[in-house]
């Protein structure tokens, strides 16, 4: 029986093993399916990352590099090159590996790290022939930045998700023509310091409104053709252009890898894609927490790491003194404009002094406010000069401010000022 | 006045650079964006982050950076340089795998253990 088993060793998991250790317990073994640990942070070499928790911009490797020396000082156990198939109601962890064979690992509590895999060719439905060339950003940036293989000459990038547009820069600073990225929705996925570094310092056109309608092309791809989405979000005819391309790299989202979490029967958000989570980040299965990219899709790696901590530190004290006390639940509802919130619900019992919620808003929002309401109370409200689907929000609700609630639901909405 | 959108952390700050009146940064919520403004219009810097040859490692690259910014112009320069880089593991992060890269005064490090 170990206290707590942490299924993935990225950056949610490291974070909340090494505050799990640092909350009193001493026996903690993270399951990392890779040969070492850190997770995708290990191919996301540009820099950026830790600016909130380090005070430094650091590169991917060096922040998982931060956490694993963070690590070495404690006694938490590490097993890599494992694969976790199930995980059961009862909280036995079944996992295989070369090492260890087979193995079925009783835990007092878990913590779901899993992370998120990326939206595919498949999941949007590009027309085309099927030739090889096509790619997701990811895939190609593991290829370029840690296997050492170049997956293309000419290339054009689908989405403008923040790997989309790291991956355009990557590819013409190792000599690749980058010809365009092609983004459908009339505004950028992704942050807009990367618009500025990765697409304009090379001078790659940003095409809004816009996507694939073919891929042509027999063996390897030859050729994609582009064309403008009209506000019925259908191709407009005629507005038709043509791309020699042999290599189309996708950056069309991101889905919590929750495998595991559905087979366990924990109770799953339709929005988020992840479990549903209560004040300290555990699931509906008590004693087991998820953090991380496997709950909602973070942009910043910061943000994970905090977000685990509190994972780590709830699993620590679930452990040492038992579940959160029983008492008032609030539930967490998505008003005008909010595409989801976490966490989903809130034990006051669970709240010390104050919870934090992130989420995300549905269109882009110039001089607007944030407004929290409980019933027709309105118990909070926030301004905000700026917002936009593809940067997450986060406000911190006082525990005194939830006690007010009249009734044990909450809204966040947002609205222009 | 020119219109610069800063690079310096997540949040992508929209300046405004008073070429007239030394560069003067308004729009900034943070020092560093004030820097960023002048020197993007006198002379702009980026980091480069990329991976050399590694032999006896983990991984066939091993992932590095430029230890500080060097000039915007020399980005393909740096890169090049790069090219004939090889380091043997074991690799510290940190480690100077290029001293003075292109003249720039700047080294090349290791971004990770190898």
């Amino acid at each position: 029986m170990v206290d707590l088993v942490v299924v993935g060793g990225g950056p949610a998991g490291l974070a909340a093993a090494l505050k799990a250790w640092e909350g009193g317990l001493r026996d903690i073994l993270i399951l990392e399916r890779d040969k070492e640990l850190g997770g995708i942070l290990n191919q996301c070499i540009h820099n950026g990352f830790g600016l909130h928790r380090f005070g430094e911009q650091l590169t991917g490797p060096e922040y998982a590099g931060r956490y694993v020396e963070m690590l070495k000082d404690t006694g938490v156990k590490v097993q890599l090159d494992t694969m976790v198939l199930e995980v059961t109601l009862d909280k036995k962890v079944h996992c295989v590996s070369k090492a260890e064979g087979y193995q079925i690992i009783e835990a007092k509590s878990i913590v779901l790290g899993m992370g998120c895999r990326e939206r595919t060719r498949g999941a949007i439905g590009t027309p085309g022939t099927r030739p090889a060339g096509v790619y997701t950003a990811g895939a190609a940036q593991r290829y370029v930045n840690m296997e050492g293989y170049m997956v293309g000459k000419r290339v054009l990038i689908l989405g403008s998700g923040d790997i989309g547009l790291i991956m355009a820069r990557r590819m013409t600073l190792e000599g690749a023509k980058v010809l365009a990225c092609v983004e459908v929705m009339p505004y950028s996925g992704g942050l807009t310091r990367n618009i500025v570094q990765c697409l304009n310092d090379f001078d790659i056109p940003l095409y809004l409104s816009h996507t694939i309608v073919d891929i042509q092309g027999k063996d390897r791809v030859e050729k994609a053709i582009v064309a403008e989405i009209g506000p019925d979000r259908k191709p407009i005819p005629g507005t038709e252009m043509e791309f020699d391309v042999d290599t189309i790299l996708l950056s069309v989202g991101l889905i919590p890898e929750n495998e595991l979490t559905k087979q366990a029967g924990i109770q799953m958000d339709p929005h988020t894609k992840g479990a549903y989570v209560y004040e300290n980040m555990e699931t509906s299965l008590p004693g087991v927490f998820a953090c991380g990219n496997v709950v909602h899709v973070h942009d910043l790696v910061d943000f994970v790491s905090g977000e685990s901590e509190l994972a780590g530190a709830a699993a620590a004290k679930y452990i040492m003194d038992g579940p959160v006390p029983e008492g008032r639940v609030l539930t967490l509802e998505t008003g005008a404009d909010v595409g989801y919130t976490v966490p989903q619900y809130i034990r006051l019992e669970g709240v010390e002094k104050s919870v934090n919620v992130s989420f995300r808003v549905r269109r882009i929002l110039h001089e607007s406010k944030i407004v929290v309401k409980s019933g027709d109370t309105v118990l909070a409200q926030y301004k905000r000069e700026h917002m936009a689907p593809g940067e997450m929000e986060r406000i911190a609700l006082p525990r005194v401010l939830l006690e007010k609630a009249p009734i044990d639901t909450l809204s966040v909405s947002v609205e222009e000022v | 006045m020119k219109e610069v959108i800063c690079i310096c952390c997540p949040k992508g700050c929209h300046l405004k650079v008073d070429e007239n009146n030394d560069y003067a940064v308004t729009g900034n919520a943070c020092p560093n964006g004030a820097a960023y403004g002048k020197e993007e219009l006198t002379h702009p810097t980026r980091i480069i982050t990329s991976t050399v040859r590694a032999v006896g490692g983990l991984h066939p690259r091993c992932t590095v950076k430029t230890a500080a910014p060097i000039p915007k112009e020399m980005m393909f320069d740096v890169m090049k340089a790069l090219d004939d880089v090889v380091v043997n593991a074991p690799v510290q992060v940190g480690d100077v795998v290029l001293e003075n890269v292109c003249n720039t005064g700047v080294n090349i490090v290791a971004t990770r253990n190898l």
